[in-house]
């Protein structure tokens, strides 16, 4: 027996005995997440964090002191009852937690994976604030991602209520519109998922890369849909293959929710953006992970820059999964370049750790001016300007501001732009009497609800960027406003 | 949905002609507009290509292609009831269809085939076709007789003369403009060398011409700005904001530059396909 399996033991005793104070808790050291070692996946594709180990989870379950108004869930889009899924792992009843969190959120495989635990959930936990350093609070995600992935392999299918007769359009398979069809669908309706790409998941499979979240993950919970009977169309573009107006007068939809997503990246209208060698982070992204062109002339078609020295612009978890999956696809250095510190950066603080266990550069600080190419048009360098942070801005943080005269140049062939999208102008341009904001977003009610009648929206293409929870916790709004509807 | 190949014509040595099954897509396109095909719907290349023309009723679309690289090379080794991998669409914004006058439609090489619907809906409407159609010789010259019937008048130039008049397609072209009454606007399709001299041409009789251009895309849907091109200074990304642009405006030597990002993997890929061929005994 090791040295953790004993002082679980010993605590269960304690635990059962009822004697587990506060201070036992505490003293419990944070668990760390076990990960693939930090050379080695330099070259492959599987996931990084390995998951907890059974003892490791109910230690770290443990930690949590059960607080009475338990603030962890005041963080949560979703208010998944924390506290108490956290106590059943703590007790050893992984199938109550998993059953607690599945009351609030559907996908807690990806969840556990993919939320910025840091500043929701664990932002929150009185244990983080008892060490005043927010990393030692309970790791509600990973517990969350340890009991999904004991669930999984015997992942019952949700119930269906009595066909209703109603039908339901949802248009895009990311993380809303499972969220959508699962609710809806349980409600009765017939529920049909438009999606436009070859390949069902949205953002899930074309964006976040493999070693952060296996796409075998994303696809057990497409065909937990399928086996509640949602139909899942791919290829198929709203606004182009059909409209929303021709879905609802000709096709006999009820209902439609819009989860597009954003899907318009910004670039940054420099001199030499339109070199070979730039890249928006979709398009390296897509490439990599979707079409799987790390494989390419070994069964991919899809071909990708072949990059000896790469910089990523931005500093959020899009420029991460572009700077780490630059480093698996064999590029020598890979800068990540951006204005301000690494305080400010948007990217959880784990996608921060992996880029950097990987070998990524920070080059904070510092912002392109422009890029520099050859006479055929290939991107040979890079221009760029050194910054010191001012006085925050309207988002709270120091604004950058550049230092005059401080240009240099840097050797790079490839570039990733990775600050952001703007929203992608397919169905403004073909539904007309929807309503829109000034930026491209759909705007809604409370409720999810759009200008239109029986149409609903949420996700990026309401929020602008957000996460896969913030997306997941609308379609819960917008699935319950649309039952009501189609019952009213 | 299957996406049958109904039928399969080769119309020269590198270009060929698919019928396939796609009723909703036949349904809804308009001309102008294109799909992302892909043979192979796990690995498979996604490759824009415009709808060269459609039968609600038989609910099938035509593609024609020029085989290039592995991709199209793959798809012109199918056969008629063979099925692509998928094809999404329609995508990109249709072609703006009105009563201008007289229309110059300026087709090279495989660029005939998206030209022809458009110019198809431009005499619908009423319009005077003028049309010119370029190849580089007699062989590799498609849909001359589909042109002349939808023509008022029909030139025809070959680069080597084996057949029509032998000349670029800028020469009838600057004739044309030249004439006393010149024509309202003009479309051309085809290389991207040939439409930038073709707006070249244009441009000094002030002959507003539109392009329709073909970028290596991904999604085809906004999502991933592979596709972007420089008009008027401006960032446009063909797959939403065009295909079709004002000719004038678009900067064609940054264009062709993004064109050929990929052509020396392209060219390995090709290769190892053809010797995969080989070994495993096709022709």
């Amino acid at each position: 027996m090791d040295a953790q399996e004993k002082m679980l033991n010993e605590l269960i005793k304690k635990q059962q005995a009822d004697e587990l104070k506060a201070k036992d808790r505490y003293e419990i050291p944070a668990q760390d997440m076990p990960a693939q070692d930090g050379i080695k996946r330099r070259s492959n594709m599987n996931e990084v964090a390995l998951g907890y180990t059974e003892t490791q989870a109910r230690l770290e379950a443990m930690r949590c002191l059960q607080c009475k108004n338990a603030p962890c869930v005041e963080g949560c889009p979703v208010r998944i009852r924390i506290r108490d899924f956290v106590v059943a792992i703590a007790e050893g009843n992984n199938e109550e937690a998993i059953s607690i969190i599945k009351h609030n959120s559907l996908l807690p495989a990806v969840c556990g994976r993919v939320c910025p635990q840091e500043v929701q959930c664990q932002e929150y936990c009185t244990v983080g604030k008892k060490f005043k350093d927010p990393e030692k609070s309970v790791s509600i995600g990973r517990l969350e991602r340890y009991v999904a992935d004991l669930a999984k392999e015997g992942d019952e299918v949700p119930g269906v209520a009595l066909p209703t007769g109603k039908k339901v359009a949802i248009i895009g398979s990311g993380p809303g519109g499972i969220v959508v069809a699962a609710d809806v669908r349980r409600a009765g309706h017939e529920v049909t998922i438009f999606e436009a790409f070859h390949k069902p998941g949205g953002v899930m499979v074309y964006g976040i890369p493999e070693f952060r979240l296996p796409k075998s993950i994303v696809q057990e919970e497409i065909d937990v849909l399928k086996k509640m009977g949602v139909e899942l169309i791919c290829n198929f573009i709203v606004g182009r293959t059909r409209t929303i107006e021709q879905l609802m007068t000709e096709d006999g939809f009820d209902a439609v929710y819009v989860g597009v997503g954003a899907g318009l990246p910004k670039f940054m209208n420099i001199e030499g953006e339109h070199l070979v060698g730039v890249y928006s982070a979709n398009e390296y992204l897509t490439r990599a992970n979707l079409m799987k062109a790390y494989q390419f002339g070994k069964g991919a078609d899809t071909p990708i820059a072949v990059s000896k020295n790469v910089a990523v612009l931005g500093g959020g978890n899009v420029a991460m999964d572009s700077a780490r999956m630059a480093v698996r696809l064999g590029a020598e250095n890979v800068y990540l370049v951006y204005r301000r510190s690494e305080k400010e950066m948007p990217a959880r603080v784990e996608e921060v750790h992996h880029a950097k266990e990987e070998g990524v550069q920070f080059c904070t600080l510092q912002n392109p001016k422009r890029i520099l190419g050859d006479d055929q048009g290939n991107v040979v360098g890079m221009e760029c300007l050194k910054y010191e942070l001012g006085e925050p801005d309207d988002s709270g943080r120091r604004r950058p501001v550049a230092i005059e005269g401080s240009e240099f140049e840097i050797d790079v062939d490839t570039v990733i732009v990775a600050i952001g999208n703007g929203a992608n102008p397919l169905i403004q341009q073909t539904t007309p009497g929807l309503e829109f904001n000034k930026w491209g977003n759909i705007v809604v009610d409370e409720n999810c609800k759009t200008s239109l009648q029986g149409v609903y929206a949420g996700g990026d293409i309401v929020l602008g960027a957000a996460t896969v929870i913030l997306a997941m916790g609308q379609g819960r709004i917008a699935a319950a406003a649309i039952n009501q509807y189609l019952h009213g | 949905m299957s996406f049958k190949i109904l039928s399969k014509k080769q119309l020269s040595e590198n270009v060929f002609q698919l019928d396939v099954e796609a009723p909703l897509v036949a349904r809804s396109r308009k001309a102008g507009q294109f799909v992302i095909v892909s043979v192979d719907e796990d690995a498979g290349e996604r490759i824009p290509l415009t709808i060269a023309g459609a039968d609600p009723q038989k609910g099938s679309i035509r593609l024609i292609f020029q085989r290039v690289g592995k991709a199209t090379a793959q798809m012109a080794d199918l056969h008629e009831a063979d099925a692509l991998g998928y094809i999404a669409g329609p995508l990109g914004q249709p072609t703006h269809i009105q009563k201008f006058g007289s229309v110059v439609c300026v087709g090279g090489g495989i660029g005939n085939a998206p030209l022809l619907p458009i110019a198809t809906a431009l005499k619908e409407a009423d319009n005077q076709i003028i049309s010119i159609l370029g190849a580089r010789n007699q062989e590799l010259l498609i849909l001359e007789d589909e042109f002349k019937k939808i023509s008022d008048e029909l030139i025809v130039v070959t680069d080597d003369g084996s057949y029509g008049r032998k000349a670029l397609v800028t020469e009838p072209l600057k004739e044309i403009c030249s004439r006393d009454s010149k024509p309202d606007c003009a479309i051309t399709i085809g290389p991207a060398v040939m439409m930038k001299f073709c707006c070249e041409t244009t441009k000094g009789f002030n002959v507003p011409t539109q392009v329709s251009l073909n970028t290596i895309m991904v999604d085809g849907t906004g999502m991933c700005g592979g596709c972007r091109v420089e008009v008027g200074g401006q960032t446009k990304f063909v797959c939403v904001d065009g295909p079709e642009f004002d000719g004038h405006q678009v900067n064609f030597e940054q264009m062709m530059k993004r064109m050929s990002a990929y052509k020396a993997l392209e060219q390995k890929a090709l290769e190892k396909y053809r010797d995969h061929k080989c070994k495993i005994g096709l022709k």
